[in-house]
């Protein structure tokens, strides 16, 4: 019953969206909409919490995890991002890049095998190429669903309805870490391995970004608008799959004051 | 007749050689910023000090002027003269205040310039990498370079991983002016109240 409900929810979100980015407008095109903030006050309040939230236990614990020998972290980084790949192969797959999810296949095997459960980025030494991770956010994206409104989720941050959406195809059977984990009904697994892995992952960015966000948090007016603008160029990079900044970028405004 | 023709034929050389002399490709000339900057960043000067020299470089390197409108976006038709001049004013305190406090944290970044790509006549893209350090990875940054003048090229945009500068803060302008009425004032008094910080 209750997955009935989340597959609603997700299906309601989807064509809704699919919908609205319907409007003769490429969304991935240079000239894309912009992406509204329908909840700004609500989202205001939970960036207000979760930006506390970060103050009093994410941050602390970040630098704490910052202060263990850079191979530990290295190790933690590379095992998270091979239990990603289990994420990404299938949004490979569905995206229609049938090369990479074979590459990104074959990354998995290796760096599980030889690499030890992904400790070691054994595939990257042999010349695999650099590892892009995929989830159901984007693939809905490259499929032409409209981003819909910016969301600010509680904990997790900064997102947008059709990414939210996404997210929840995860817990729907999307993926195979989370089916073996808290689905799998075996001994070797259980939820707080899902979990564990998840607030890593989660330390493992903040660590990684102290000084940015340091930075950015010392240097905005609007830390919050700051926090929206970054998120939503990142994934219409993502989406876009593309190295080339220049190709997701509008340069209309500059020419406007070259002219003037 | 003969010194005039001597003359002349000098002239021409003279400012054919000046204009090569003067001119410089993008990706050198991003490589000759950043070392000036490192160049200071790992200087013995005090903070202070340092400050002030990153805020030179930035006034003689960096757009500061263009930025300013582009960060305005569609409100920059809206403004009065009067304004206008305000902003541009409030608006060079605020961003040399912001470049150098971030660039001053750092004590001595080490960045490579990879490669450009002209992306049309007014502004080639440069390509370079912030090296790793043991508690930061390895940082992808593009600069918008403003290549209309060749023996004057600017700085107008820093893209760090695909995530362009000036349109992160062209948006949070965007934010602070719409979230009171649509009013510039707003945007003015946080510029000033950021520099008096």
């Amino acid at each position: 019953m209750k997955k009935n409900f989340t597959i609603l929810i997700i299906t309601f979100f989807v064509f809704t969206n699919a919908f609205a980015g319907a409007d003769g407008e490429l969304e991935l095109s240079k000239k894309s909409k912009p992406v509204k903030d329908c909840f700004e006050p609500l989202n205001r309040v939970t960036f207000a919490v979760n930006m506390g939230l970060d103050k009093i236990i994410f941050k602390p614990v970040a630098k704490g995890y910052r202060v263990l020998p850079s191979p530990v972290r290295a190790g933690v980084s590379n095992a998270l991002d091979n239990l990603s790949s289990l994420v990404t192969i299938p949004n490979n797959v569905l995206q229609g890049e049938l090369k990479k999810a074979g590459v990104n296949t074959g990354r998995f095997v290796i760096n599980t095998t030889i690499g030890i459960v992904g400790i070691f980025d054994v595939a990257q030494n042999l010349g695999f190429p650099e590892y892009e991770k995929e989830d159901y956010g984007q693939t809905l994206g490259v499929m032409g669903v409209g981003p819909g409104c910016y969301l600010v989720l509680p904990v997790i941050g900064p997102s947008t309805v059709r990414d939210t959406a996404g997210s929840f195809i995860n817990i729907l059977g999307g993926d195979p870490w989370y089916n073996a984990s808290v689905n799998g009904n075996n001994e070797y697994l259980s939820d707080s391995d899902y979990f564990t892995s998840r607030v890593l992952a989660g330390i493992d960015f903040r660590a990684k970004n102290i000084d940015s966000l340091d930075n950015l948090e010392k240097n905005s007016m609007d830390l919050y608008a700051s926090f929206r603008s970054l998120y939503l160029q990142d994934r219409q990079q993502k989406i876009s799959n593309s190295k080339e900044t220049t190709e997701t970028m509008d340069d209309g405004d500059w020419e406007e004051i070259d002219t003037q | 007749m003969k010194k005039i023709f001597t003359f002349v034929v000098f002239l021409l050389i003279f400012f054919n050689t000046a204009n090569k002399a003067f001119s410089i490709e993008a990706d050198a000339f991003v490589q000759q910023t950043v070392s000036r900057a490192a160049k200071t960043l790992s200087s013995g000067l005090t903070k202070e000090e340092r400050i002030q020299k990153l805020k030179e470089i930035a006034k003689e390197a960096v757009d500061i002027r263009g930025i300013g409108f582009y960060s305005l976006g569609s409100h920059r038709k809206n403004l009065t003269k009067e304004q206008l001049e305000n902003y541009k004013d409030v608006f060079e305190a605020y961003f040399l205040k912001s470049f150098s406090s971030r660039l001053a944290e750092y004590s001595n970044p080490e960045i490579e310039v990879n490669s450009q790509k002209k992306i049309n006549k007014n502004y080639t893209i440069v390509s370079s990498t912030l090296v790793a350090t043991n508690t930061r990875p390895e940082v992808k940054i593009e600069w918008r370079v403003y290549t209309k003048d060749p023996e004057n090229l600017l700085i107008r945009d820093l893209i760090i991983e695909g995530l362009s500068l000036a349109r992160t803060q062209k948006e949070e302008f965007s934010s602070i002016i719409n979230s009171n009425d649509g009013k510039i004032e707003a945007l003015l008094k946080n510029l000033s109240d950021f520099s008096s910080k």
